[in-house]
């Protein structure tokens, strides 16, 4: 596997630009002859799909949802960072590309991050212009708060729904393509595998959940932009639907897949309230800028907070990290409230959470200022929990929340399958080791709007161009192996349900590859998987049929996937025998409990080439340079 | 708790479909009514049926996939809130609960609680979006917005797109969907050049996709999980007037 990440020469802050002007355009008269394929339509995938249609390409957009607005891109909450400076406190393209490799902990690639910096001005400026209601001050410019361990305001906002304005505007740019005829869209069509022709990703394989219909579609170039796999772990935050289907099927086309084990734990959740839970919900952490974080001073306490006194109360990431305090970056301020809980101090009937207590904030701002910056989480966490956050303080743990790895792309975002390209969350992205609060929205549409549509004319410009229909026989091959598949998972008729084995996997999962990981609990979870998945095989009871609308089968398929992504998960986190960001081993602490990262044998990305199911599979590097931003420990004391 | 559930079954959009009974038989609190759907699935796979389909994704409210007529109301009792935001605390030991999916003629059913809203896309299609390129935005500060606009555009725009307006409406109608996008963008200065176009497009789609008329019943805000106002719809049809004297028309 050779991995090139055609980082362009010159100064940083020249290097987009220079490879802007580097790049070989598509004559306007031939745009209309090439096929691009997107697969997926949240922010990155529908800012794509629509800009490559405004473009002149011929477009064809694939998502397993009803409608593209209903993508997981939906959800997010808190905001989205750009480097704009309206608030003049100093911030600047440079300082918000420091903070993302900073934040990162050393594990991203400081190209591509300035590269994001910059493109993050554009964003704002064009979901603006689209009519995003961001929130305004009272002289009508935009509004901006800070977000997650940053020090500078720069987090653009629409009340606790940014995702879901940003996603409306690029669902709505999308929706305009597909009348003016540029785009079709593919509703309901699930891709379950890739084609891969002459070493060229030249197409996918969809299953149309309706009808069931397996059929092969054909382009020039594919883009994969069908988000994160944090529901590897079953409880996560993520939307039901979220899953790792077309990625491990790229990767098992070749497509390296990079760092799988840099996952993050959302420090602001909802603790689990029983065994019958199917998702977690994340309470947007805009909450840690006026909550405060604490638990009882002495371990087993089980009064209510209110009899609890002040003195006896224990704000702990206040205590440990002064100048950060409850804005400490989401690893630590998870990892600080598993130590919380560990030791004894977790409250809550399932004693399983911290306090996340509002009292001094509406007596500093009052009611209406608190209600008015946060109203509309306290609503959806009174719903959830049946208590009133305005009285009680709300009680929160970490979840699973966002994947930093994902499909290994050089600085075109093209994968190691040539003609594959991959955007938002499926990328390995610019996060490195660990994302920072309101990076994911901008790095989504960064690579949708304004980077992709233009790496991927490039290559299209430069391939050869061979129209190819879906008889090809190596398309039809892939047909056959996809029908094949399910007509397997609907004939085992075994006993356990796809949720039963997909909650057994979650549990190994946070267990042995969650929060903390140790090579003994890893080494536990290789032999556990590959016996679950065993049984998944033997035992599973896929009820239907393949000819019709069938949920169970849709599980069925992503939970298989699953099983298989989690060992090269569990490789990756073994493997990387440091602790950074995100990944936290605890064999690699330093003397006040923070993760110790190895510069000298790990400063680089790991990525995964498949050999097989149940095979482990070959690592490879590649090496991180940090020339501009020093190496050095992260410290937020 | 222990309840009774009354589902709509139909197997295809052309099947004939009809309520079968469920026993949901320890349901806690805490749960929301989806967890109680996948309780109650689990026992259906594990006995050998056909797990009831419904629709749902982010569970959180947000992302307007789920949807379901209970107990005769769209989302259910409790208002504001959408199904999967709903929970068990809201039910008795003993309840009978009837669970339907949404009900007109543009939303056709495809299999037990789902059904079509690709409706609803056609009519954004129409012209709910502002035309603007991709990189061809002035500076995000060069057009200050005044607050209350800012916040009345917000408020149209949090329309979830869920379809719970069109199944409570006795007209079927989706002029709340409908209003509520065409709101957000008017109350926006960049929406302004399209803006009479955009309502003649939109409503016209809206009539073709087999949506009844407004007859300003008002049952759509009743039910609506984002508050979305049927003033909305007065401010939609004032801008359809303006069209029609000015002579706009959709091309
Ligand atoms: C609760 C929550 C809150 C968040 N808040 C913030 C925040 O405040 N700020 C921030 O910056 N980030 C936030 N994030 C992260 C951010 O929302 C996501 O990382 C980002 O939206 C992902 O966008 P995406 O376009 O890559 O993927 P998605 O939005 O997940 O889109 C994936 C698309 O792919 C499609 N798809 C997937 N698989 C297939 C397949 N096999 N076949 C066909 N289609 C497929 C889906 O249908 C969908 O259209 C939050 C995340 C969560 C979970
Ligand atoms: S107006 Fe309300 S009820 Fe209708 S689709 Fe939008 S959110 Fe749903
Ligand atoms: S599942 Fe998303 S709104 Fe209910």
């Amino acid at each position: 596997m050779q991995l090139d990440a055609k980082i362009p020469s010159g100064p940083i802050a020249e290097k987009w630009t220079r490879h802007q002007f580097d790049m070989k355009l598509v004559n306007p008269a031939n745009k209309r002859k090439y096929k691009v394929i997107v697969v997926g339509t949240g922010l990155a995938g529908g800012a794509a799909a629509a800009t490559m249609g405004e473009l002149g390409y011929n477009v064809e957009a694939f998502t397993f949802h009803d409608s593209p607005r209903r993508a997981h891109s939906i959800a997010a909450q808190g905001g989205i960072n750009a480097a704009k400076n309206y608030q003049g406190d100093g911030d600047s393209v440079y300082r918000l590309f420091y903070d993302t490799v900073k934040g990162g902990d050393f594990r991203s690639r400081e190209a591509n991050v300035h590269r994001l910096a910059e493109l993050s001005l554009n964003i704002i400026d064009q979901a603006v212009a689209q009519g995003v209601p961001f929130a305004r001050e009272y002289g009508g410019l935009l509004a901006n708060r800070s977000f997650g361990g940053a020090q500078v305001s720069r987090t653009f906002y629409a009340r606790g729904q940014t995702g879901q304005q940003l996603l409306l505007g690029a669902y709505q740019a999308l929706e305009r393509q597909i009348a003016a005829g540029t785009v079709t869209m593919h509703n309901r069509a699930e891709m379950l595998d890739l084609i891969v022709v002459d070493g060229r990703a030249r197409g996918i394989v969809t299953r149309h959940m309706v009808t069931g219909k397996i059929e092969a579609h054909m382009a020039d170039a594919v883009m994969l932009g069908t988000g994160g796999y944090s529901n590897v772990f079953f409880l996560s935050t993520n939307a039901m639907g979220c899953n790792v289907t077309s990625a491990w099927r790229a990767h098992k086309r070749g497509a390296g897949f990079a760092n799988p084990c840099f996952t993050q734990i959302h420090p602001t959740c909802i603790p689990q309230s029983g065994e019958y839970q199917s998702k977690l919900t994340l309470m947007s952490e805009s909450l840690r800028n006026d909550g405060r974080i604490w638990v009882p001073a002495k371990a087993g306490d089980t009064r209510p907070a209110a009899q609890i006194p002040e003195a006896e109360r224990d704000y702990y990431l206040e205590r440990i990290y002064p100048s950060f305090g409850n804005l400490s970056p989401r690893d630590i301020a998870s990892r600080r409230a598993k130590e919380m809980v560990d030791a004894g101090h977790g409250i809550g009937p399932m004693r399983n959470g911290v306090f996340l207590d509002f009292a001094d904030a509406i007596e500093r701002l009052g009611r209406d200022v608190v209600s008015e910056r946060y109203g509309n989480l306290f609503e959806m966490y009174a719903k959830i929990t049946g208590e009133n956050p305005y009285e009680v303080p709300m009680r929160i743990y970490p979840a699973p929340h966002y994947t930093m790895g994902g499909l290994w792309v050089d600085y075109n975002l093209e994968t190691t399958v040539p003609g594959l390209f991959s955007i938002g969350e499926a990328n390995f992205s610019d996060h490195g080791a660990n994302r920072l609060g309101a990076s994911a929205l901008m790095q989504g549409l960064a690579d949708g709007y304004f980077i992709a549509p233009l790496t991927v004319g490039n290559y299209l410009a430069a391939a050869p161009r061979e129209p190819m229909d879906a008889e090809h026989p190596a398309a039809q091959a892939v047909v056959r192996e996809v029908e094949e598949t399910q007509a397997r998972l609907l004939g085992i008729q075994g006993s356990r349900t796809v949720d039963s084995i997909h909650m057994e996997l979650g549990r190994i999962m946070w267990d042995h590859c969650g929060m903390a990981r140790n090579a003994e609990g890893l080494r536990k979870a290789l032999e556990e998987i590959p016996r679950l998945r065993q049984e998944f095989w033997e035992n599973v009871r896929v009820p239907g049929s393949a000819a019709t609308l069938n949920q169970s089968l849709e599980k069925a398929g992503r939970v298989a996937d699953f099983l298989e992504f989690a060992e090269t998960m569990c490789h990756d986190a073994l493997t990387r025998d440091e602790s950074c960001g995100g990944h936290f081993r605890e064999e690699h602490v330093t003397e006040d409990g923070e993760a110790r990262r190895d510069d000298e044998n790990f400063a680089h990305a790991a990525v995964w080439e498949f050999r097989g199911v149940g095979e482990a599979p070959i690592r490879h590097q590649e090496p991180l340079t940090f020339d501009h931003v020093p190496l050095s420990q992260r410290s937020y004391k | 708790m222990d309840l009774t559930l009354h589902v709509w079954r139909q197997e295809t959009s052309s099947a004939s479909g009809s309520f079968q009974t469920y026993k949901a038989a320890g349901v806690s609190d805490s749960m929301s009514f989806l967890d109680m759907l996948d309780l109650v699935n689990e026992r259906i796979t594990r006995d050998g049926g056909d797990p009831i389909a419904f629709e749902h994704d982010c569970r959180e409210g947000i992302c307007g996939s789920c949807g379901m007529v209970i107990n005769g109301i769209a989302h259910g009792p409790h208002k504001m809130t959408t199904a999967c935001q709903l929970h068990m605390r809201s039910f008795s030991d003993g309840d009978e609960i009837w669970i339907e999916p949404w009900r007109a003629k543009a939303f056709p059913v495809l299999k037990d609680l789902v059904v079509e809203r690709a409706a609803f896309d056609r009519i954004i299609q129409a012209g709910g979006y502002i035309s603007v390129r991709t990189g061809s935005a002035p500076d995000a500060n060069a057009i200050a917005v005044p607050k209350p606009d800012a916040d009345l555009a917000f408020d149209a725009a949090a329309c979830i797109g869920c379809g719970a307006c069109v199944a409570a409406c006795p007209n079927a109608s989706a002029m709340l969907f409908t209003a509520a996008k065409a709101a957000h963008l008017s109350y926006v200065p960049q929406g302004q050049t399209e803006r009479l176009g955009r309502a003649a497009a939109m409503v016209m789609t809206h009539d073709e996709e087999g949506f009844g008329n407004c007859t300003n019943h008002g049952a759509c805000q009743e039910v609506c999980p984002k508050g979305i106002s049927v003033n909305y719809i007065s401010r939609l049809n004032r801008d359809l007037l303006k069209a029609t004297l000015t002579g706009i028309s959709v091309g």
